[in-house]
């Protein structure tokens, strides 16, 4: 069966938990600091590292940017509610339990609204909660740092205790065919709306956005069916290939008559499919209790009320403003934001770039190129700054349009700025009116049948002359300048 | 010359203060006894001789001044010491050096206490006889023989057996009371969230409460306002001010009782205890009375289910809590010879560093916990826990404190009630209600059966700990003090 | 009846992570079936309407501020590591979830 096959024959139910990295400057329990790449081991403190007698305090600010996650994502923030343990052994979690929250979350019943194909949906969030993240294992000996076959492994817990937000969609059901999609459109706007309030920077190529997925098939009037929760979905076009395999994997179990187990999957980078794990059948009971050693929380009205008033612009109605300062249509806007290139483009603009050029290019020439890398648009190696500069190179004069496009190949290929591929592959208009014009009279030179029909008066047979001058100049003349000049030779001009 | 280590710390501090003794002289003569007694008592596992001199060396310089400057200390070894051996009488963590001081650790180094050394104490304060010490058992200077209680004994002992004026207890159950009782010394345990838990190696995080233990009433007040007060890295600490409990204790020795109203627990009045510990207890009933304190009987129908509900909230914390030590960070590894994987490790590391009673607790706890059990067991410990508040919220509106025998029965011989975990349990009888609600008790020697101490228990509401010292000097003032046997 | 059989505690003993031996199974269960029997007892206070208090303390809103506080260097990080290698703690392979 094909995929539009499997779709008119099951219903797909799709959902979705997001980890979030807050950005606090300390961890969630303690004042460790959170910085990306220090050296292993030295961000930690008794608390972290869950030495014996060492005991948490939460961060105001992580609970401050919890509650306003939930009030972005049009959450009831809790009167009261409390920390849990959450019991279960792992290296890099050095309590062996995580302080999490279990049956009291912060933020409950919200939503969020995504278009794709000029069609609204709305996924509806169950919970937000806080917690805290592990450390980090690297695993030695085996093949390509993998845990199979490692011999031994190495903790750091600079990442242990780093605060956690848990974004859990209720199960959306109704999306067909365009589920991949959707759910896509809705990591998108997540990460767009936690960008927006400042609280992380939402990378998920540095894993301080992770995904999980879950997915379930059902024939249309039947019961849900048994859901997958697909971990390690670390980009937004994993998302949406996530959800497309394992609605292909299912439906071609369901129509050999087998039963999908529910179970912990993996998906696959480099394979784009889903690869089976720890089966939930066995997965450990994690005797979730109200943890002691930390308060209730009971955020004051004022306080909440506060933290929504300090809410920053919508992404929606940013977008919409946007959409008037570009000129340009709703559909493109939409296919702007799914493919996450909104704040790409905003800041190429602001980096100097006309707001079509900027647009041309992440959209165009760059989304290809992401496509082809099968990464995000962020994460294509261009950055808006080089975008911008490339633009600016284009609109004086110095590059054509097809040039432009080869430098471009030369910024994502990591071979500097703009000006420096332009430089290091020779690549600039030749504008030299001496070099022209000897390459316009050598043109004349070699054909001067033609150049005579030109003095005749037959303009027209001019572009054969002009395409000469352009091949003797690898192209990096302006088509323009070298037709003038070579009639002003002629004298017809 | 006095013999130093026979006199209170109140004396000692004002000797020290008055340069009458240097604090050097006053460390030196405890560790000179310990060295003299304690290969028969055991109350320390660790003896830090360089550092408690380093820091009297500072009060006798002036460097540090205050009402216990100079005057020594024991430390029961849950509590964390930068850079000295803390253990919690585990195998698990032997040998380990914490690289931070517990916040009541920090206090007394700030208030210019020598540290002794750590004290014995029964495996992680799960026990009431120290037998479950890795290390073997302390030995009760009364009767070398007996136990010395728990999990606190060793203490407890090193006050009885004058090796120390003052001791830092954790009391979770009855821990430091109840070797206050066996051993004839004083022990209070504070209101909950009254000292701090940071650096408290964790039992029961919603039970465990750091406390002083002393030879006399004013001597425990002392140590407790010195110990006692917020700490923003705990976040169950009370920010208020730490009730006037040296005050308190002096207006209690003057000897008057008027107007106080004392409760007697119906429920632990009977024959739960020794015959000797009942008549104790109420020979000083009537001698406070005639101090002028009023008698209330009072009910509290619930108590009755604090043991039951204890032993079901404590393992389970407990389970979760003790669950760090697996051989990755600190402390013991075993069987990392290559042929097991990090999991097998982890069980045999937790398999041999633990003992029996840690290992029943956190099976306890674990089931306990488990899904499908949790509202049985778990769940409805907590509700009872509601109830047995509510017995004392009720209490305190007739009475102003509420009193019982510490502990039903005398130091017991070794080996007693081992076989039968409950049987060791039921010591904690009268002590566990006051943890599952929170408030603060003490523990006052009241007299001896059998020529065994006995304690008298003085419960109060939470953060008025100065009312149960009130009392408590008050019957010290009317019973006088029990010396042990010379050893 | 039992409250607790003998398989049930090796169960609990793997989710603990405790090599309970053969001969420690025979006497814990005994043991817990006698300690859980009494504790059990907690199931007769009629309580369905009654909240169930988890901390004694009435506090709520105990935070700190999001400001750095000093950590612990690599080495004091370490000093109680059984076991460590180039600032990381070392430790025995781990078992894969589909082995």
């Amino acid at each position: 069966m094909t995929y539009e096959e499997i779709l008119t024959k099951y219903e797909p139910v799709v959902g979705l938990e997001t980890h979030v990295e807050l950005g606090t400057r300390t961890k969630m329990f303690c004042g460790c600091k959170t910085d990306f790449g220090a050296e292993p081991n030295t961000q930690t403190c008794p608390v972290c590292l869950a030495l014996p007698g060492a005991l948490p305090v939460m961060n105001r600010a992580a609970i401050a940017a919890t509650i306003q996650i939930g009030l972005a994502l049009n959450c009831d923030i809790a009167e009261w509610c409390r920390m849990a343990r959450k019991n279960y052994f792992y290296p890099d979690m050095p309590k062996n339990f995580q302080t999490s929250q279990y049956d009291e979350p912060l933020c409950v019943e919200g939503y969020v609204d995504v278009v794709v194909d000029g069609k609204e949906y709305r996924i509806g969030i169950e919970r937000v909660h806080i917690e805290e993240d592990t450390g980090k294992t690297l695993h030695v000996g085996g093949a390509t740092g993998r845990i199979h076959g490692a011999t031994e492994s190495l903790v750091d817990y600079n990442r242990a205790g780093i605060p956690l937000v848990e974004i859990v969609t209720k199960p959306v059901p109704g999306l067909g065919s365009l589920a991949p999609e959707i759910a896509k459109a809705y990591v998108a706007e997540l990460r767009d709306i936690v960008r927006a309030l400042g609280v992380s920077d939402v990378r998920m190529e540095q894993g301080s956005m992770r995904c999980d997925v879950n997915t379930s098939l059902n024939l249309p009037g039947e019961e849900w069916g048994t859901r997958t929760e697909t971990k390690n979905v670390n980009s937004l076009r994993s998302v949406e290939r996530a959800v497309r395999s394992e609605i292909i994997r299912q439906a071609a179990i369901l129509d050999d008559g087998g039963k999908i187990f529910q179970e912990t999957r993996h998906f696959q980078e480099t394979t784009g499919d889903t690869r089976s794990g720890r089966s939930k059948e066995t997965a450990t009971d994690y005797r979730y209790f109200p943890e002691p050693d930390l308060v209730p929380i009971a955020p004051a009205p004022e306080w909440v009320a506060e933290l929504k008033a300090a809410l920053p612009e919508k992404p929606s109605v940013k977008r919409a403003r946007l959409r008037e300062d570009w000129g340009i249509s709703e559909v493109d806007m939409q296919s702007v934001a799914n493919a996450g290139a909104v704040e790409l483009i905003e800041e190429t603009i602001a980096a100097g770039s006309s707001a079509a050029g900027a647009r041309k290019w992440w959209m165009g020439e760059l989304a290809r190129r992401a496509n082809e890398l099968d990464v995000d648009l962020a994460a294509v190696g261009a950055t808006p700054a080089q975008v911008a500069a490339l633009q600016k190179l284009v609109d004086a004069g110095k590059l054509n349009d097809k040039l432009a496009r080869q430098v471009l190949e030369g910024v994502v290929a990591g071979e500097g700025d703009p000006a420096e591929v332009m430089a290091s592959r020779g690549l600039e208009v030749v504008n030299d009116t001496g070099a022209l014009t000897k390459a316009v009279d050598e043109a004349i030179a070699a054909n001067p049948e033609i150049a005579a029909k030109i003095r005749d008066g037959k303009v027209a047979a001019a572009g054969a002359l002009v395409g000469a001058v352009m091949k003797t100049t690898r192209g990096q003349a302006d088509a323009k300048a070298v037709r003038d000049l070579l009639l002003e030779r002629l004298g017809v001009s | 010359m006095t013999d130093l280590t026979r006199l209170s710390a109140a004396s000692l501090a004002a000797k020290i203060a008055s340069k009458e003794v240097s604090a050097v002289e006053v460390t030196t003569a405890h560790l000179d006894r310990i060295a003299a007694v304690d290969p028969r008592v055991h109350a320390f596992l660790h003896v830090d001789r360089e550092g408690a001199l380093d820091a009297a060396r500072k009060v006798d310089a002036g460097e540090i001044t205050g009402p216990l400057a100079g005057v020594p200390i024991a430390v029961k070894d849950v509590v964390t010491t930068k850079g000295v051996p803390t253990t919690a009488a585990s195998k698990i963590l032997e040998g380990w050096k914490p690289p931070y001081d517990a916040t009541i650790v920090e206090r007394l180094k700030k208030a210019g206490m020598p540290i002794l050394g750590k004290t014995n104490m029964d495996e992680f304060a799960m026990g009431s006889s120290t037998e479950y010490s890795a290390y073997g058992a302390t030995n009760n200077p009364w009767d070398l023989g007996r136990i010395p209680g728990g999990s606190g004994g060793g203490s407890a002992a090193a006050l009885a057996a004058y090796e120390a004026p003052l001791a830092i207890g954790t009391d979770t159950g009855g821990s430091i009371r109840q070797p206050g009782a066996v051993t004839g010394t004083v022990g209070a345990k504070p209101t909950y969230g009254g000292t701090s838990r940071y650096g408290l190696i964790a039992f029961s995080s919603s039970l465990d409460t750091p406390g002083p233990c002393g030879r006399t009433v004013e001597d425990t007040a002392l140590l407790h306002s010195v110990m006692a007060g917020y700490d923003p890295r705990d976040s169950t600490s009370i920010n208020q001010p730490v009730p006037d409990v040296i005050k308190a204790a002096q207006l209690g020795k003057n000897g008057d009782l008027s107007g106080v109203k004392l409760g007697v627990v119906k429920e632990f009045a009977g024959d739960g205890s020794e015959p000797g510990v009942l008549s104790a207890f109420k020979d000083s009933l009537e001698a406070l009375v005639k101090l002028g304190a009023e008698i209330v009987e009072v009910s509290c129908p619930n108590f009755q289910y604090a043991l039951p509900a204890y032993y079901l909230i404590a393992p389970s914390e407990a389970s979760s809590n003790l669950a760090r030590f697996d051989g990755v960070r600190y402390g013991l590894r075993e069987g990392d010879n290559g042929s097991h994987s990090l999991e097998e490790v982890m069980s045999l590391t937790r398999e041999g560093g633990f003992g029996p009673e840690v290992k029943r607790r956190i099976i306890i706890g674990t089931y306990a916990l488990s899904s499908g059990y949790y509202d049985a067991y778990y769940g409805q410990a907590q509700k009872v826990r509601t109830l047995i508040t509510r017995d004392f919220q009720s209490a305190f509106e007739q009475v102003d404190v509420l009193v019982s025998p510490t502990t039903p029965f005398v130091a017991f011989p070794f080996g007693s009630r081992t076989s039968d975990p409950y049987q060791m349990y039921l010591a904690d009888l009268f002590t566990i209600p006051t943890n599952l609600y929170g408030g603060p008790a003490i523990s006052v020697p009241c007299g001896l059966s059998e020529g065994l101490p006995v304690g008298f228990q003085i419960m109060a509401p939470t953060m008025a700990d100065d009312r149960m010292y009130r009392v408590a000097a008050a019957l010290e003032s009317a019973v006088g003090s029990f010396t042990p046997p010379e050893l | 009846m039992a409250a607790i059989s003998r398989e049930e505690v090796a169960h609990l003993a793997r989710l603990s992570r405790l090599a309970v031996t053969e001969e420690e199974l025979d006497r814990f269960a005994g043991q817990l079936d006698v300690i859980l029997q009494s504790v059990a007892r907690v199931g007769e206070v009629a309580a369905d309407d009654i909240p169930p208090t988890s901390h004694s303390v009435p506090l709520t809103n105990v935070y700190r501020e999001d400001v750095p506080a000093p950590s612990l260097t690599q080495e004091e990080a370490l000093s109680g590591a059984p076991d460590a290698y180039e600032g990381r703690f070392r430790v025995p392979r781990i078992l894969d979830e589909e082995d």
